[in-house]
């Protein structure tokens, strides 16, 4: 059981999608505590992916998503008609399965999100890249070539460099979807080390297959399926004793 | 699914058995070799040792590699864990009766009186240690607490034992060194139960996941 807090980052209630007919996400509530690591599991189908993307409204552009109920971000529902839509996104950065560098410089991927926001001086430009290059620790690497393209980099890094992207626009939140699940088990060391320093500063919630990096890197899981979920609470808790059988099921192996 | 994986549990389970009647062999020779003084019981015993030392490792190996190819979580973990620990008491167990028939090797003199003790806390913690195994593989927290709080026969024929042994000390009857041999039996016997105890506590465990104290537990 994971107690509500003030301080947690997100608290949504009463949360239903809709693609078309197809109800997606049943009645969830869920409250994410800000600067831990949140890790959300369960078959595929069964809405984690779902609810990462309603957490930046990244389910807008999806034609007949239809969403009923409340996702709250310190307090403010991000899906009131006040809400901008872009400072969201900004404040909420995501990184996805399979690394997606633009076909441009290195430097340029990671300057690309501060120009858009309206930054254009070359020195605080470059401040931003060392630093979000640094905070996604790989500026060691990449230092030297920064003028070169971002394409010529292997999977771990490309990866890196766009954790490095989304945290250039200095977010809050940082969503990860399947973040790790195309990379050798190297790469995917190096991230899992990062999140876990990332998480000193940013709330972090990844959606992944891979129950053991739930287990090595997670304060808190969700257990989803079928739209619902089925059991949310402290990692350790969850993966020795935990309260449900379905979630037993399917953590050993034997569902899903 | 992970039928594989069940299908080794099973077996993980079948070699506890094994182990456990290992176990009660030891113990059954150790004492029908004093009590009736049959020397070929007693050498028997420290080969059924190291038959238990041999099973220990074996099971030690499965569990280790249950460990890497199934990575377990839950219910698998607690009831691998479990096993692990389970095997360092049934390895004690069978040390310990190796320990008695050791004594029982050169033990001279004898008193029927204490026979009656020593069978019965033989016979108690013989049952213990099969009843700790029968709770673990049947998943059957009832019969664990029932081998607890079985304890307390083995500990109370320990306690009236060691009255009758100072008692004999003080009167000179018998000889200090038999009377503290049969001390020592005695609280072999006694240990035991104890491991049987910590046996089933750890089926308590993979059942429930937690070590509940004695107050918390459900009576018998």
């Amino acid at each position: 059981m994971i107690e509500r807090n003030v301080m947690d980052k997100f608290t949504i209630n009463d949360l239903n999608l809709y693609y078309g007919d197809f109800h997606a996400l049943k009645s969830v509530n869920l409250h994410l505590p800000a600067k831990e690591i949140t890790a959300f599991i369960g078959p595929s189908g069964c809405g984690k992916s779902t609810l990462l993307k309603t957490l930046n409204r990244m389910n807008d552009l999806v034609e007949g998503c239809k969403i009923t109920g409340q996702v709250m971000l310190d307090g403010g529902d991000i899906y009131a008609p006040k809400t901008d839509v872009n400072l969201l996104r900004r404040n909420v950065g995501m990184v996805f399965q399979k690394p997606n560098p633009f076909p441009m410089s290195i430097f340029d991927n990671v300057a690309y999100g501060p120009r858009t926001h309206g930054i254009r001086s070359k020195l605080e430009l470059e401040e931003i890249v060392e630093k979000s290059l640094r905070d996604a620790a790989i500026w060691d690497e990449l230092k030297d070539r920064l003028k070169k393209s971002a394409l010529g980099l292997s999977g771990g890094q490309q990866q890196r460099l766009c954790i490095a992207r989304a945290l250039a626009v200095d977010p809050e939140v940082l969503l990860m979807d399947e973040a790790t699940s195309a990379l050798d088990p190297i790469s995917t060391s190096k991230i899992e080390d990062l999140v876990l320093e990332l998480k000193e500063k940013y709330t972090i919630i990844m959606v992944t297959h891979n129950m053991q990096q739930a287990l090595r890197i997670s304060d808190n899981t969700a257990f989803f399926l079928l739209g619902e979920v089925i059991e949310y609470d402290k990692t350790d808790k969850l993966f020795s004793v935990p309260s449900n059988k379905k979630t037993e099921d399917y953590i050993t192996g034997r569902f899903g | 699914m992970r039928n594989r994986f069940d299908a080794e549990l099973a077996q993980l389970n079948v070699e506890l058995i094994k182990m456990g009647s290992l176990c009660e062999l030891a113990i059954t020779d150790a004492m029908s070799g004093l009590l009736e003084d049959k020397d070929e019981l007693l050498k028997l015993v420290k080969e059924t040792d190291n038959e238990i030392d041999e099973k220990e490792r074996e099971i030690e190996n499965m569990c280790f590699k249950l460990m890497l190819q199934q990575q377990p979580v839950a219910r698998d973990m607690r009831t691998i864990s479990a096993a692990l620990k389970m095997i360092t008491d049934m390895e004690r167990i069978g040390d310990q009766a190796s320990d008695i028939a050791e004594i029982a090797e050169y033990i001279e003199g004898d008193d029927s009186k204490h026979h009656t003790h020593l069978k019965s806390m033989a016979e108690s913690s013989a049952a213990m240690v099969r009843a700790a195994i029968k709770s673990f593989v049947d998943k059957d927290l009832d019969l664990a607490y029932k081998v607890m709080k079985d304890d307390d026969i083995v500990d109370g024929h320990f306690e009236e034992m060691r009255k009758d042994l100072i008692e004999l000390i003080r009167g000179e009857e018998t000889s200090p060194e038999l009377c503290v041999d049969l001390l020592m039996i005695a609280k072999y016997c006694e240990r035991i139960g104890d491991h049987a105890v910590n046996i089933a506590e750890w089926v308590e465990f993979s059942i429930t996941g937690v070590h509940l104290s004695e107050e918390l537990r459900d009576p018998i």
